[in-house]
């Protein structure tokens, strides 16, 4: 399990790369989601996949059944913030088409004049 | 009392809420802005005088015993940042009101501020690598909303790259906390410092501080993570500019000197090695930079590079001088700073451009603004007996103490090299022939001035009385030598 | 260009109501179940983003004249509030309280402070929320 999540990591890392790389503004954006989740996911596999049950005391479940929660709650944390980063980003990149009138990335390099 | 260190923190937050109810009242929005930073002084001026006297205050979140919940940590590195950053945003809130504009005050500019301010506050406070993580975001939240505050073409364009790179080294800093966990099983740091040291794999580990390195030093702008830094601070107008320039990147400059000091020493002869070079490296790149621009914002804002570079030098030596030398030299680096944001702010005011070369004569209207920025000047290039000096003494003793000796004779001579670039804005704008000037009232002129006057005054005497700031630097340094006070502040109960 | 939209109107009609019911018990379930603020939260505001979406924002905005800046900071001033509370009692920060009460209707409640606490974090989702879907939408 956790091989296949690996991998599964791996793609989502390349496929943010390789979004954010591009030059469409909007793809861009659809990257950082992309790389947010996967390090969200990199955060689950590493907090260890064993364990199914919730971590509360309770009759017949040993310390090896429960669930780790850490990970989790940490993971709940990161994903609010990414999502609120997202929405700012989406926000600030829709401001930006509209003043600027392009998405082309290689457009918005900018110069000494201003 | 055990909640006092979150009083910085707290304070900001509950005015930041407060101000976000009324945007359009001006008059209402400064008062209350200014009071929140007011207490905020007030409150970490008191935090420093109880971890002084009744040594490191700890708290940890909702009663939980220590490794589980949240630890809050203040000691007396933390505690002086908070100091000297709290005064900081109190000055930037002044200097805001005769240059901001009326359009930024009304659309949530001091909230703004107030937020960086308890992010700014809480990741110099915090004891969880994790809570690090989420301050640093908070603090980047506000950030964002600054950079892009006004919406100018510029702001947008440069806004854009500097929140997808900051998304980037957040997304790397989950990825490195992942790692981190997964090998330790904590993410309190004074957990970890002791588990840290049971653990035989270091190479690991050594991987793991690389990492922290590559997140923190995007963060703190060292080579050749700096890119970013140059054309997004140029973007946003001057009280802005000084806030990040005084607080962001020495909030990455903090998390590495204390992930390096506390958690990963168990490889000091590669991690704090490549620390170091990257350091040097840091010095000249910024040199470079700061030598061949003709805009004063990119000058300044290159000399940010630099002292980086030289902190992170001092850090990376691990021994008394050059730790001592850091801690004083990034509080100097942060009062500096914001002065000579705030003098450069004025002079941009005054002549409608930032370009040096369209500037001239301006020591013959208004000496005092000269006379001041030539003291910041020597002051930043460390000119005895003013307060770059003794930092940067103390952090050449450890470079020549320890193994980096070169580095050591590399910061002298970058020395010579800053005090070129800042001195050439002198000449350039003060000396010369006299250029017309913009008209500028003498209220909103000596609104900006004064709070000028006294920031350079507090770095003066920063400077002068280094003797009197001695003890609480060096008890600073201390802790970051000897962690073990420190995790038993934590684990106290 | 406006669609003839008769379907969505009448089914947001209803369905509006079914979320935003569904938000308060998820709300309330977060006591000691799956559910709280933050989710109860998105979901309050993705009933107000559909009546936005079937409707208009202008007719939105006159059926719910809402300012979701202040809900915000009323929000965040909740949150902060019942965390600070614990300093008054000097118990380290966001120490909550609870215990057992014998309500009206409802029997044997369990009434804690973190429900202040996520009453706090709702207002700021959903003002959060709306906030920038109106940035976005509002200037088309």
């Amino acid at each position: 399990m956790e091989i296949l999540m690996s991998l599964l990591i791996g793609f989502l890392f390349a496929a943010a790369v390789y979004l954010m790389l591009s030059k469409s503004l909007i793809r861009v954006v659809l990257g950082t989601a992309v790389l947010s989740h996967a390090a969200h996911l990199l955060l689950l596999t590493m907090g260890g996949l064993g364990g199914t049950k919730p971590p509360v005391v309770a009759d017949g479940v040993t310390v090896y059944d429960y669930a780790d929660p850490l990970p989790q709650a940490l993971i709940l944390t990161a994903i609010v913030i990414a999502f609120a980063v997202t929405a700012f980003l989406l926000v600030v990149s829709y401001r930006a088409y509209q003043e600027l009138g392009t998405d082309d990335m290689s457009l918005m390099k900018g110069n000494e004049d201003e | 009392m055990s909640n006092l260190l979150l009083f910085p923190i707290i304070i900001p937050l509950f005015f930041a809420a407060i101000l976000m109810m009324f945007p359009k009242n001006i008059r209402m929005q400064r008062t209350i802005a200014a009071i929140g930073g007011a207490l905020t002084v007030a409150a970490s001026i008191y935090l420093a005088y109880t971890v002084y006297h009744d040594g490191i205050q700890a708290v940890t979140l909702g009663s939980w015993p220590a490794p589980f919940g949240i630890s809050m940590v203040s000691d007396l590195l933390s505690a002086l940042l908070v100091v000297t950053s709290s005064i900081i945003t109190l000055f930037v809130i002044f200097y805001s009101f005769p240059s901001i504009g009326v359009k930024r005050e009304q659309s949530f500019y001091y909230p703004a501020v107030l937020f960086l301010m308890v992010g700014v506050n809480g990741a110099f406070t915090t004891g969880d690598i994790f809570n690090l993580f989420v301050f640093v975001e908070v603090l980047l939240m506000a950030s964002y909303a600054l950079i892009v505050h006004g919406g100018e073409k510029p702001q947008l364009r440069e806004a854009i790259k500097y929140i997808v790179i900051n998304i980037f080294s957040s997304s790397l800093f989950v990825g490195t906390v992942a790692y981190l966990y997964s090998v330790t099983g904590t993410l309190n740091m004074a957990d970890l410092a002791v588990k840290i040291p049971q653990i035989e794999e270091t190479g690991i580990l050594t991987v793991i501080a690389v990492l922290f390195l590559i997140v923190f030093g995007f963060k703190a702008a060292i080579f050749p993570l700096y890119f970013w830094l140059p054309s997004a601070y140029a973007a946003p107008p001057i009280p802005i500019l000084a806030l990040f320039g005084a607080l962001l990147t020495k909030v990455g400059v903090y998390a590495i000197m204390r992930t390096y000091t506390l958690l990963f020493t168990m490889n000091i002869d590669y991690t704090h090695e490549l620390l170091g070079i990257i350091a040097i490296l840091t010095i000249l790149a910024g040199s470079i930079g700061a030598l061949a621009y003709f805009d004063v914002k990119k000058i300044i804002i290159y000399n940010i590079i630099i002292a980086v570079g030289v902190i992170l030098f001092g850090v990376s030596q691990m021994n008394e001088a050059g730790i001592d030398g850091s801690i004083f030299y990034l509080v100097h680096d942060m009062l500096i700073k914001a002065a000579l944001f705030f003098l450069i702010g004025i002079v941009t005011v005054l002549f409608g451009t930032s370009d040096l070369r369209k500037m001239g004569g301006l020591i013959k209207t208004r000496p005092g603004l000269g006379w001041t920025y030539l003291i910041a000047a020597f002051g930043l290039a460390g000119i005895p007996p003013l307060s770059g000096f003794p930092g940067k003494l103390l952090i050449v003793q450890g470079g020549f103490e320890g193994t980096q000796f070169w580095g050591s004779i590399v910061i002298l001579a970058s020395s010579l090299l800053v005090l070129l670039s800042v001195v050439r804005i002198f000449i350039y704008a003060f000396w010369g022939e006299p250029v017309e000037t913009l008209p500028l009232a003498k209220r909103s002129y000596n609104q900006m001035f004064i709070p000028t006057v006294v920031l350079v005054a507090i770095t003066v005497i920063f400077g002068v009385g280094a003797e009197l700031f001695m003890p609480l630097i060096s008890g600073a340094g201390e802790v970051l030598l000897n962690p073990t006070a420190y995790i038993d502040a934590v684990f106290k109960e | 260009m406006r669609t003839n939209d008769v379907m969505l109107q009448t089914a947001t009609k209803v369905v509006t109501f079914i979320i935003l019911v569904f938000a308060i018990h998820i709300f309330f379930a977060g006591h000691y179940t799956p559910g709280g603020g933050f989710v109860g939260g998105l979901l309050t505001a993705s009933a107000v983003v559909l009546l936005m979406l079937a409707f208009d924002i202008r007719t939105v905005k006159s059926i719910l004249p809402i300012n979701y800046v202040t809900m915000t900071a009323i929000g965040l001033i909740l949150a902060l509030g019942t965390a600070a509370a614990s300093i008054v009692f000097d118990v380290p920060f966001f120490t909550h309280a609870y215990d057992y009460f014998t309500l009206p209707l409802f029997g044997e409640t369990s009434l804690h402070s973190a429900m202040l606490f996520d009453a706090g974090v709702y207002l700021v989702v959903v003002g959060v929320t709306i906030t920038i879907i109106q940035t976005i939408g509002e200037d088309e």
